[in-house]
Parts: structure tokens; C-alpha cells; sequence
């Protein structure tokens, strides 16, 4: 296995030979949305240039080679966690993949009775759907907590789990707190209730391998825009058995196979799902991103993150009033880190950070609960991607030296 | 710009007018749930005026400096004039250039310091942004 040779990759990425305020761009904030390659974003361009038509619709040669592109992209999505196509939802977001797994389980398979189980590190569009079921239906909502080391509470999935248990849907890797779950634990105990699980993968699939059959989950969200792909591609994958089983989520065009007044024929897998207009030049590109990503390998993208997140560790260490949330094991954690200078505020933190040309995230990071629970207002979170390297973690501990010293507190 | 400035941090390290008002004339406390920004706005008045005003809060250097320096200047002001101060107003005393997102935090304090007015004279602030 290589070490990722991180200069190399950064020239392929048009965005570093920008200057923030005369200064090199340090990109923390992947987590919020990745980099582009260049061939993803001339993919794109190309795509308009030379294929542009809508898809499945016309005998046209345009719509033809269209459509080839699109159902590609959703093949190569296919094997890269090891699915069948059939079963590769295209949406737009992660939000939405989630919002309609939510809806269309809430229309095919619950009761009043039923119970949610889900956890308190949760990103809000992995609580609000349930919320809202809750609110809509009724359907009981529980939450599993987190230890002081931000892992979760396993047993409290013991305490919630019961045969009235439908579904299960918790985070892969948090946003927050860098956190990898053990799917594999939960699905144990899911298997007792014949409980479905549903995975949060947005902060997953883009930085290690993510097999479905191996962590066997029922569902699976994630996003092409935090793994070098385009904005509004969310992929939704889903056992084909339920899928086939499920009402459909939004409805229109595409999905349907016949439509009288008073009856209708859904379409098949995976287009039942697929409503209208599909964004097919954005999904098109969206397939050269799959493959930079396989270039590179997914082993060495989650050793680079490990390097990074264990050197930056080390050096938070090195300043007195720096709390960091989540665990301190980098092997538990992803490549994200969030944390506090105490007694300075977050937005200050990365208002100052800025001017030097260092982009980190502060807030909530949309996990309000979790930072309720942590009890802290708001955080600093710094991510990390293909593209940095150590000298990136030194220019952000240096900037927090110098803001350290600059409050005095 | 850099808004950091010596002024800004001064206030922020040293609050003006940092406490509360145990009998006061009027109180209010607003709050940003999106950053956790805080100020309680206490107030005694001498008929038409100020008599003191103190003021406790957490969150951004912004917010709690824009908090500090807007007490200063509004003791012993008339009710009458403090109302009508705006968004201008406050980005003049603080001498710096703000980003939208955080001129919300440099208003969060004004904001405060009116509906603790309105109260005490009986008027409903409608809530503006």
C-alpha cells in the first residue's frame, strides 16, 4: 500500500491555485463538501458540451449516449459497494435519500405501534425525518447516548430494541465527533427485533471501503459531493427485497409505468424511486469521480486520514486550553476532528483562521442534540481529504497559538 | 478587514457595565440557538431616561463587544432616542466592517436593549431581523 503522494494529487484540483487574502488555501472543511478534481469538473463541462439531452425519453442519438452515461455512473456507484444497480437510487442529497426511505417506510410498513431506534450524535437529517414521523404518525422515537468518549452506548440498543422496533438508522461515521460505529454490533442486535437498518453513510463512503453486503445493512445514504463528485447527487442503495416492497417516495414522470386516471403501474427498480427529471449531467460526471477515487485506493485514503488525524492529535496536545470532543484513539475516529479553544468563541476561532487563509467550520455542524449533550454551545471542526497533508495541521495549530495569544484570556 | 481590532478585544476582555441589575426597571434576554450568542439587557430608568444599565452574556467576541460599548453610550441616554438606533448605528460605534452572518451578532444586544424598553413601556416590539 502507498503512501498517498498528496502533492502530486492537490495540482489535479483547479481550487489550490487560489489565494484566500494573498494566502494559499488550507482546506479543512471536507466534511462539508470536498475539492473537485479537474477531470470531474471537465466531465461536466463535456457533458453539456456534447451529450446534453434529457434521458430515457427519446429515440435520439443524444438521448442515447445520455442515458449510457447516466446508467453508467450508476453502475460503477453499483460496484463500488458492491450492489446491484437496481438497487442505486439517485437523488439529490443525502437529506433527501434519507427523507425518502423515512416516508416510504412510514407509508408501506408502520403502524402506530412501532418504534425508531436512533442515537443522540446523529446529523439533523438523520433525526428530523424521524421527527416528523413521530409528529405525523406517531411513531415513538427512542435515542441511544454516547459514553465520555463520544463512542456510543451499545447496550442502550438493548434497552430501546423491542419486537415493535421497525428500523434502526444510525450514523456510520459522525460529522461531529469523528466516530466510526460498529454496524456490524447493531446488526446483531437489529437481527433479534427483525429490525431494518439504515446507514448514514455521507461521512463514510467518501473516506474508507464501504461493502454492503459485508455490513449488511438494509439501507444505505450518502452523496457524491463529499467524495469529488458534483452538488445534488445523493445515492440511496436499498435491498432490492424491501425496495420492490416500498411505496414510492415522490411521484411524476420516470416512475411510473402506466398511468390511467384511477390506477396506476409503478415503474421498476430503481426508477419507482426517481421522479422526474433526473440530474443526469451532474450523475454523469459524478462516475469520474468514483474512478480518481479508485485510482487512488480507498485503503490509502483512509491511512492518509489516519496519519492526519493522528499527527493532529499530537499536536492539539501541544496547546493548554484546546478541548477536543469525540475519541482520542485515531483508529476509532475518521479524518475529522472538532474541538474548542476554551473560553473562545468558535466563529472568532475560524473568523481569524480565515485570515490566514485556513477554512475550518464552525457552529452546530447540525447536530444541535449532540452538542446539547455534550453541553457546549458550538464547536471548530477541521477535516481532512486527499489533498492535505501534515504542513496543513501545523498552519492550523500555528494560527490557534497565535489566536490564543492574541486573547489572553 | 480584520475586526479583530484593539477596541473590539478591549471590550471583550474587559466588559463594560458587566452585572446585573438586582431591582431593576425592565430585563431582557435574547439568544442565538445558531451560535449560542447570549446578552441580558437590565435596565433602571429615571422617568424618561437611562438612569443604568448593565448587561451579562456569552458567545462571540462580536456580540459581547458590541454589548459593552452599546452600555456605555447608552447611559443616561432618553428612552425616546435609544429606540431609534439601527444597524448603522451600531456598526459606526464598533468601527468595523462586518460579514451579514456576523452583523447578527453585533445586533443581538440592541436588540435586547429594545424589547427591555418596549416592556417597560408597554409596546410589543414587532421582531425584525
Amino acid at each position: 500500500m502507498k503512501r498517498l503522494n498528496v502533492k502530486k494529487i492537490k495540482k489535479d484540483f483547479p481550487i489550490f491555485n487560489r489565494k484566500i487574502k494573498g494566502k494559499e488555501i488550507v482546506y479543512l472543511d471536507s466534511a462539508a463538501t470536498s475539492q473537485k478534481p479537474y477531470i470531474v469538473i471537465e466531465k461536466l463541462k463535456e457533458f453539456y458540451e456534447y451529450f446534453n439531452s434529457n434521458v430515457h425519453r427519446a429515440i435520439h442519438t443524444l438521448s442515447y449516449e445520455a442515458t449510457q452515461l447516466f446508467e453508467e455512473t450508476r453502475k460503477e456507484v453499483a460496484k463500488f459497494i458492491n450492489a446491484r444497480p437496481e438497487e442505486i437510487i439517485f437523488l439529490k442529497n443525502c437529506t433527501e435519500a434519507i427523507n425518502l426511505v423515512a416516508n416510504s417506510l412510514a407509508f408501506s410498513f408502520f403502524e402506530r405501534k412501532n418504534n425508531i431506534v436512533t442515537t443522540i450524535m446523529e446529523h439533523h437529517s438523520n433525526l428530523v425525518p424521524w421527527y416528523l414521523l413521530k409528529k405525523r404518525f406517531g411513531i415513538d422515537v427512542k435515542y441511544v447516548d454516547i459514553n465520555d468518549q463520544g463512542l456510543l452506548k451499545y447496550g442502550d440498543f438493548e434497552k430501546y430494541c423491542n419486537k415493535k422496533t421497525k428500523l434502526i438508522a444510525l450514523t456510520h461515521s459522525s460529522n461531529m465527533l469523528g466516530t466510526i460505529n460498529d454496524i456490524k454490533r447493531v446488526k446483531e442486535i437489529s437481527e433479534k427485533y427483525g429490525s431494518l437498518i439504515l446507514i448514514d453513510g455521507a461521512q463514510s463512503v467518501p473516506h474508507f471501503k464501504v461493502n454492503v453486503k459485508k455490513i449488511d445493512c438494509d439501507f444505505l445514504a450518502f452523496s457524491a459531493h463529499k467524495m469529488l463528485g458534483p452538488t445534488g447527487v445523493g445515492i440511496l442503495y436499498g435491498k432490492k427485497e424491501f425496495l420492490e416492497k416500498m411505496e414510492p417516495f415522490l411521484g411524476g414522470g420516470e416512475m411510473i409505468k402506466e398511468v390511467e386516471l384511477n390506477k396506476i403501474e409503478w415503474n421498476e427498480l430503481p426508477y419507482k424511486f426517481e421522479a422526474g427529471t433526473p440530474n443526469f449531467a451532474d450523475v454523469a460526471a459524478f462516475k469520474y469521480a468514483i474512478e480518481y477515487l479508485k485510482k487512488v485506493k480507498m485503503e490509502n485514503v483512509r491511512k492518509n486520514d489516519e496519519r492526519l488525524v493522528r499527527y493532529c492529535i499530537k499536536r492539539f496536545s501541544e496547546i493548554k486550553n484546546l478541548e477536543i470532543y469525540g475519541p482520542l484513539n485515531y483508529k476509532k475516529r475518521s479524518g475529522l476532528i472538532s474541538f474548542n479553544l476554551k473560553g473562545i468563541h468558535a466563529h472568532d476561532v475560524s473568523q481569524i483562521l480565515d485570515y490566514d487563509g485556513i477554512a475550518i467550520r464552525s457552529g452546530h455542524h447540525c447536530t444541535m442534540p449532540l452538542h446539547r449533550r455534550l453541553n457546549i454551545q458550538a464547536s471548530c471542526r477541521a477535516s481532512f481529504y486527499i489533498y492535505n497533508q501534515k504542513e496543513d495541521v501545523d498552519k492550523l495549530v500555528e494560527g490557534l497559538i497565535k489566536i490564543e495569544k492574541k486573547f489572553k484570556i | 478587514m480584520d475586526i479583530y481590532t484593539e477596541l473590539i478585544l478591549d471590550h471583550y476582555k474587559n466588559p463594560r457595565n458587566y452585572g446585573e441589575i438586582k431591582n431593576f426597571d425592565s430585563y431582557a434576554k435574547e439568544y442565538n440557538p445558531i451560535c449560542g450568542d447570549e446578552v441580558e439587557i437590565y435596565l433602571k430608568l429615571e422617568k424618561d431616561k437611562i438612569e443604568e444599565i448593565k448587561f451579562l452574556g456569552k458567545g462571540c467576541v462580536i456580540s459581547q463587544a458590541s454589548a459593552s460599548i452599546l452600555t456605555e453610550i447608552c447611559k443616561n441616554k432618553k428612552l425616546k432616542d435609544v429606540v431609534d438606533l439601527d444597524k448603522n448605528f451600531i456598526l459606526k460605534i464598533l468601527k468595523v466592517d462586518l460579514n451579514p452572518n456576523r452583523v447578527k451578532c453585533a445586533l443581538l444586544p440592541l436588540k435586547a436593549l429594545k424589547i427591555a424598553i418596549y416592556k417597560k413601556l408597554g409596546k410589543d416590539e414587532e421582531k425584525r431581523d
